[in-house]
């Protein structure tokens, strides 16, 4: 039969691309999801096609989260990292969702490309214990020097550990 | 990539640890006459509590280093054990000196993932109120500006200012400050009868006043010496350090979220963006005092157009039952007491939604599991990038410009640390 619907295709075949990239749609906002290897290099990539500005850079911890959807093609991973771009000239954004496993958090820094993501990736190794490699600064932001543990993590419970101070011993 | 490149060449930043810094300025080397010291936390020029390390030479500043921190509270952890319909308590506590934006950035991101469409007289009261903090925070950089550069008087007068704004808030919202009035789903509660009327007063009142602050500071040449050609920043600078505001738009790059990504109605108004041309201490001043006079029409326009209608969404999900029925009827009374004990559920999602705050982009990116509580909230803040622009404007300039510099970038520091 001529006008029987298409037999559904292989799982690779139906996931959606943009710049080679898996790409889908959350409320009407565009989230690409890169693998971590090539994470750096297409935010470069981006950078030729207008996205100038790198307005956000944060984690997230899917910890006990069920819920959420991806493509796919891409292993669902404990951490998140999140990156927003902004394009000034079209206007447009574009939002990035890198899965960072657990055993090896270490991620390759985009402050050489967006050195606005300085800052906001020491505040992710401050509040995740996401590593940057080949960051030009790694040193403590919001938490103070010598802090044990990472306070956005969902394993991290309020109220846990008594306020420390510098000048209490054994901190 | 050459604009990067004299980014990275002009070794502005001082990347190094803080017992790296001390291990430095204990060494006395008579040939090296660079010198760290450290500015606040404690400084009045800080804002706050923002310490700055700065590499000296002679009066002349080399390196520098924002160190921030001090007033991490944790607000994005907190975040995580308060409902939707709390979240706004918490989020008005980052940027104190415009708590508006917040709860509106907040709002809105919850209000995208429960796809609900709002009343046009909630959107226009938001707009009203927005427009109205907006004046307020100009107001209170005018004040602490022309207080840091010497000019004390204008801390009175600033502040004198910012009072009638605040105390329309006040009748609106019951509170000076973080008021929790921009909730998910509309606004807290209706204005007020004769509103139209107070909102008249102020209009009467600023535009002789900023007359005023023109003659004190704008044209006179003190004022002009002290700001003109001082921490000095290009638009490439800017754009690849993320400063957006009237950082950005001082280097003549028209660039607000309320004209290029219209939200509420934004885009039914008029108003100019006011742009600067050198990108120094001066054009950010020269700016946020013009968009006062901006906001002025914004906010005219809204007491001309107001819509009447719903003050909050009709949907029973998000929105309590009005006050009267909670007295005749059990299911008001059960309703009200489970939306405010349990919260409403929030569909599984992430977005992100960004408003142009008195500082530049305030974004927030919000994450659900289908709870009543968000599984993660990032707050975009303003202030947080802006400060990475802070030792590139000081880089070869004087230490008595810093203060100078500081204070243009208009940083609160309870945003930047949450």
């Amino acid at each position: 039969m001529s006008d029987s619907p298409p037999p559904v295709d292989d799982t690779t075949e139906t996931v959606e691309k943009l710049y080679d990239v898996a790409v889908t749609d959350s409320k009407g906002q565009t989230v690409l999801h890169p693998c971590r290897d090539s994470y750096h290099d297409l935010i470069q990539l981006l950078v030729e096609e207008g996205y100038e500005v790198c307005v956000d850079l944060c984690g997230a911890d899917y910890l006990g989260n069920a819920t959420r959807m991806l493509p796919m093609t891409i292993e669902p991973e404990r951490f998140e990292l999140v990156v927003n771009l902004l394009d000034v000239h079209a206007p447009r954004r574009l939002r990035i969702r890198v899965q960072v496993p657990e055993s090896d958090l270490v991620v390759r820094t985009i402050s050489d490309v967006h050195p606005s993501a300085e800052a906001m990736e020491r505040e992710t190794n401050d509040m995740f214990g996401v590593c940057f490699e080949g960051h030009p600064d790694p040193t403590p932001i919001l938490l103070p020097d010598g802090w044990k543990g990472h306070p956005l993590r969902k394993d991290f419970a309020m109220g846990r550990i008594p306020v420390q101070f510098k000048a209490v011993e054994g901190r | 990539m050459t604009k990067l490149d004299h980014l990275r060449n002009r070794d502005a930043v001082l990347r190094m640890s803080e017992s790296e810094a001390e291990e430095r300025a204990a060494v006395v080397d008579p040939d090296d006459e660079r010198m760290i010291i450290n500015m606040g936390p404690q400084h009045p020029s800080t804002h706050g509590v923002l310490r700055v390390t700065l590499e000296l030479q002679g009066e002349t500043v080399l390196r520098s280093k924002p160190i921030i921190g001090y007033l991490h509270t944790g607000m994005e952890k907190t975040a995580e054990d308060l409902t939707f319909l709390q979240g706004p308590t918490n989020v008005t506590r980052m940027d104190y000196a415009s708590p508006l934006f917040n709860e509106l950035t907040f709002s809105l991101a919850v209000e995208a993932l429960l796809e609900i469409e709002l009343p046009d007289r909630s959107t226009w009261i938001r707009m009203l109120m927005c427009e109205l903090n907006r004046m307020s925070s100009h107001l209170l950089f005018l004040a602490t500006n022309g207080m840091d550069l010497g000019a004390v008087g204008m801390m009175i007068y600033g502040w004198r200012e910012r009072e009638e704004i605040l105390r329309f808030f006040e009748k609106v919202t019951g509170l000076r400050m973080n008021h929790n009035y921009i909730r998910p789903g509309g606004v807290a509660a209706d204005l007020h009868d004769g509103w139209r009327q107070d909102v008249q007063s102020i209009l009467e009142i600023l535009p002789e006043r900023l007359e005023q602050f023109d003659v004190l500071m704008t044209g006179q040449p003190i004022w002009r010496q002290r700001t003109q050609g001082i921490g000095v920043i290009t638009t490439d600078e800017a754009l690849a350090l993320g400063a957006t505001g009237p950082i950005l738009r001082s280097t003549g790059y028209a660039w607000d979220l309320r004209r290029d990504m219209p939200y509420l109605a934004y885009d039914q108004v008029e108003f100019d963006i006011v742009v600067g041309t050198y990108g120094d201490t001066f054009d950010r001043y020269a700016i946020r005092l013009n968009e006062i006079r901006e906001s002025m029409r914004i906010v005219e326009q809204c007491v001309e157009l107001m819509p009447e209608g719903p003050y909050r969404v009709e949907d029973r999900k998000v929105t309590p039952p009005p006050r009267a029925r909670i007295d005749e009827s059990m299911e008001a009374l059960i309703h009200h007491f489970k939306i405010f004990t349990e919260g409403f559920k929030v569909p599984p999602g992430e977005v992100y939604t960004a408003v142009e705050s008195p500082r530049g982009e305030l974004g927030c990116y919000l994450v659900s599991d289908g709870g009543a509580k968000p599984q993660r909230m990032h707050i975009r803040a303003p202030s947080f990038a802006n400060l990475q622009t802070l030792p590139h404007m000081m880089h070869g300039g004087l230490l008595a410009d810093a203060v100078a510099v500081i204070s243009s970038i208009d940083p609160i520091m309870g945003e930047v640390d949450r």
